[in-house]
């Protein structure tokens, strides 16, 4: 099971803070107030309230999403 | 004699030019009929439908081509990428060439194109029609030499090529060359980095997939669609084969750009280069987003991209800066550090505010000013910031600054102790000047 991984939209983040107070677990803020974030697959009980901070985001930049494939080359694919 | 209008059907069926220079081989102001002269007329290779790649693909695949503009990622699984990308999306792909140099210790993309657009071009076209592309965008800094270059190199070409050539003028700023930002720029004139994915391979110009190389990798497309991958191999590096330009600048007799081909000891990189003036220090390597290397560790280490990070070093954009041992390693990494603050989007809060926390901290370090607490902070702001912009600015701004920081460790216990061993008060990295205050002393001046 790969699960799934937050994901921070770097541009559109403004640094509210939110995700850091329902999501003190995974996320933590820098001296700046810029989150920084575990990028381990979220899972079990913690799903929930990640979705609880992705929704209350107030500038939308964080996102759940499904974990990458291993491969993570700059083109994503080759031969 | 001119040999245009000859119609070369197969990759790589030229007569393999003399030993020699691959890329400087032509003097400075060839126009087309020379450059035909010299190289062979660009082949008619036709061109791939939609979502097919064409067989010089293939053939760069097998050259082992990697790109020149600092990433070193295999070109032909590039090219592939954008093919399958087309395919998907069913959109026409397009092309860029990114000879905006935004990096102010390089200088070989200019000097390429001074010396050859021709060959750019030819790539370009080249890399279009194997795509399917019928549009290759040419992005080069304002102000640049580079820009009436091309137009000049366009115009000689006009109705000879099936590929569009459109020529676009690049806002000088260092952000502007990295690609996301360049093909914003392309297709909506903003030169701002977006956030990815998607990448620019599968949505890049207008939402197109799009090929985006650096001048110099388009060149050497160009010859290997002529010469063909055995005879682009037979030189270099096994891994990263071929010939490549190296900006090579500061303590060294004859500052320039010189080609070599991978592998070639950086003792011998600087040998062309008229030698070191005095003893080396350090060098930087890569460019401002690269790394600085002692001069024990970067003296006998090949160019390629193993043979530098073994060190701690990168090929990047061909940049090798020596520093003398007169020169402080702080004090230039202060300057360059402030100018890379400065150089950002400003779009994403680890970039902007970290950066300049890290500037300012390299301003303390710099004049000697600096406290115990201070230095501790600055480590853990390197720490924190890489991976955590839209783009990669960031991260070669930190790898930057974290390099001098091991490298001249010797000179932070000194400053840390109010001293600093430098003898030289001229500045060694150079950057833009009017760009950046340089909030930088001495130790001992005052600059307040």
């Amino acid at each position: 099971m790969s699960g799934q991984i937050l994901r921070i939209d770097r541009i559109t983040c403004d640094g509210f803070g939110t995700c850091a107070q329902l999501l003190p677990e995974r996320v933590i803020l820098d001296e700046w107030g810029y989150p920084v974030i575990d990028p381990t697959p979220v899972r079990g009980s913690e799903l929930q309230h990640a979705k609880r901070a992705v929704n209350a985001c107030p500038r939308l930049a964080l996102h759940l999403e499904k974990a990458p494939q291993v491969s993570t080359s700059a083109s994503g694919h080759g031969r | 004699m001119s040999r245009q209008a000859t119609s070369v059907r197969a990759v790589g069926s030229s007569a393999p030019p003399a030993k020699g220079p691959r890329l400087l081989g032509e003097p400075a102001g060839t126009d087309l009929t020379r450059h035909q002269a010299i190289h062979d007329a660009r082949p008619d290779l036709g061109r791939a439908k939609r979502g097919h790649a064409g067989h010089l693909v293939s053939e760069i695949e097998r050259s082992g081509l990697a790109g020149r503009g600092g990433g070193w990622f295999p070109t032909g699984r590039k090219l592939q990428a954008v093919v399958e990308a087309a395919h998907h999306a069913r959109k026409d792909p397009v092309v860029v060439v990114n000879a905006m140099e935004g990096e102010p210790a390089a200088s070989k993309d200019a000097v390429l194109v001074h010396r050859n657009p021709h060959l750019i071009l030819d790539g370009a076209v080249l890399a279009a029609e194997a795509i399917g592309a019928s549009v290759a965008h040419i992005a080069a800094h304002r102000g640049s030499r580079a820009i009436s270059t091309f137009e000049r190199a366009i115009e000689q070409r006009r109705g000879r090529d099936s590929v569009e050539l459109r020529l676009h003028v690049g806002p000088d700023r260092y952000v502007a060359s990295e690609e996301s930002a360049l093909a914003h720029f392309v297709g909506e004139g903003v030169a701002l980095p977006v956030s990815v994915p998607p990448r620019v391979f599968e949505s890049g110009v207008r939402r197109r997939p799009t090929f985006l190389a650096n001048a110099e990798t388009m060149a050497h497309i160009a010859l290997i669609a002529r010469y063909g991958a055995p005879w682009f191999r037979s030189v270099g590096d096994t891994t990263h084969p071929g010939t490549t330009l190296i900006s090579v600048s500061g303590a060294v007799g004859s500052p320039g750009v010189i080609e070599v081909p991978t592998g070639t000891p950086v003792r011998d990189i600087l040998g062309l280069a008229g030698g070191t003036t005095g003893s080396m220090r350090a060098a930087v390597t890569g460019g401002y987003g690269g790394s600085w290397v002692s001069a024990a560790d970067v003296i006998d280490s090949p160019w390629t991209v193993g043979g530098l990070a073994a060190v701690g070093g990168i090929p990047g954009a061909g940049v090798l800066a020596v520093l003398p041992m007169e020169g402080c390693g702080l004090i230039e990494t202060a300057r360059v550090v402030h100018w890379m603050a400065g150089q950002g989007a400003g779009q994403c809060g680890p970039c902007r505010f970290g950066l300049a926390a890290v500037a300012a901290d390299f301003s303390s370090l710099a004049s000697a000013r600096m406290k115990a607490p201070g230095l501790a902070a600055l480590h853990s702001r390197l720490g924190i910031i890489p991976g955590r912009g839209a783009c990669k600015h960031p991260d070669g701004a930190v790898r930057f600054a974290a390099s001098a920081l091991v490298v001249f460790q010797d000179e932070v216990d000194l400053h840390m102790s109010g001293r600093c061993s430098s003898t030289q008060r001229s500045p060694m990295l150079r950057v833009p000047s009017g760009t950046v205050t340089l909030p930088v002393s001495r130790p001992g001046e005052e600059w307040r």
